[in-house]
């Protein structure tokens, strides 16, 4: 794999029974170009709590993936209401997420922790009233 | 453990996957939160939840899961049933309650034994 390769995915917002589409189909190329399990795992894992916080916060948004030999980087954006307090949503057991959305097996409050725990860097830029992008690299070397 | 011992174990009737039963599980966990489920590393994996959402699958199909049990006689939607299908995720179901059938398991000998990376 000498090549980079770019994926392009809308994220619909008002379909909860997809999200996740993005990153099985992320997911599958990536068994395809032969990148080890736990590398696989780690990105599928990120980028899914992603796609389920686009669906269930941010009215969904937009997945754009890279893959580079180095590495893979996920940038999820989305034109939601952004994240109030980054810092609280950054800590494991806080969630915002409606009884629906927990009723729904979500809003433990664990995406946020998740995602960062399985990749090797995330960067978040949030803002009230303009969306939240999210950008998660996964090492390949 | 095989997945067929955890069917006889459960008394549970398959709904997916009877060609994989002899397939070897692990671990195990119980859970209706898919986010907690998510934050543990489990190889050769179980499931066991009473949610029965296209989510679980997909939660499954992410942390490479063997194996689904729906609890409390709950009964997922043939649209569910297919996404296991396509996944190679064998689906049980069984009568008993979460924390019944996951004693069941326990006594058994299935260890929960998940680590969790990167703290």
């Amino acid at each position: 794999m000498n090549d980079t390769i770019k994926l392009h995915y809308d994220v619909p917002g008002d379909d909860f029974t997809r999200a996740g589409e993005a990153s099985s189909a992320v997911k599958k190329t990536l068994r395809k170009l032969g990148v080890p399990g736990e590398i696989i795992r780690r990105v599928a894992i990120a980028m899914y709590e992603g796609e389920i916080n686009m669906v269930i916060h941010g009215g969904g948004g937009v997945a754009d993936v890279t893959i580079s030999p180095e590495a893979i980087t996920m940038v999820l954006a989305d034109q939601g209401p952004g994240i109030e307090n980054l810092e609280l949503a950054m800590r494991e057991g806080y969630s915002t997420a409606s009884d629906e959305v927990r009723s729904l097996g979500f809003g433990a409050g664990m995406g946020l922790p998740n995602m960062k725990k399985y990749s090797d860097v995330m960067d978040v830029f949030t803002k009230v009233g303009v969306g939240t992008t999210v950008t998660m690299t996964v090492n390949l070397s | 453990m095989k997945i067929r011992q955890i069917a006889e174990i459960l008394d549970a009737t398959v709904l997916a996957g009877e060609a994989d039963l002899d397939h070897d599980a692990k671990t195990a966990c119980g859970s209706d939160m898919m986010s907690d489920v998510l934050a543990f590393v489990k190889d050769q994996s179980v499931l066991l939840t009473g949610l029965i959402n296209p989510q679980v699958m997909r939660t499954a199909d992410m942390m490479d899961i063997v194996c689904i049990v729906f609890v409390r006689g709950k009964q997922p939607d043939p649209a569910v049933i297919e996404m296991a299908e396509e996944r190679g995720i064998v689906v049980l179901a069984t009568k008993l309650p979460l924390f019944t059938a996951c004693g069941k398991l326990y006594a058994a000998g299935l260890s929960g034994g998940g680590i969790r990376i990167r703290e």
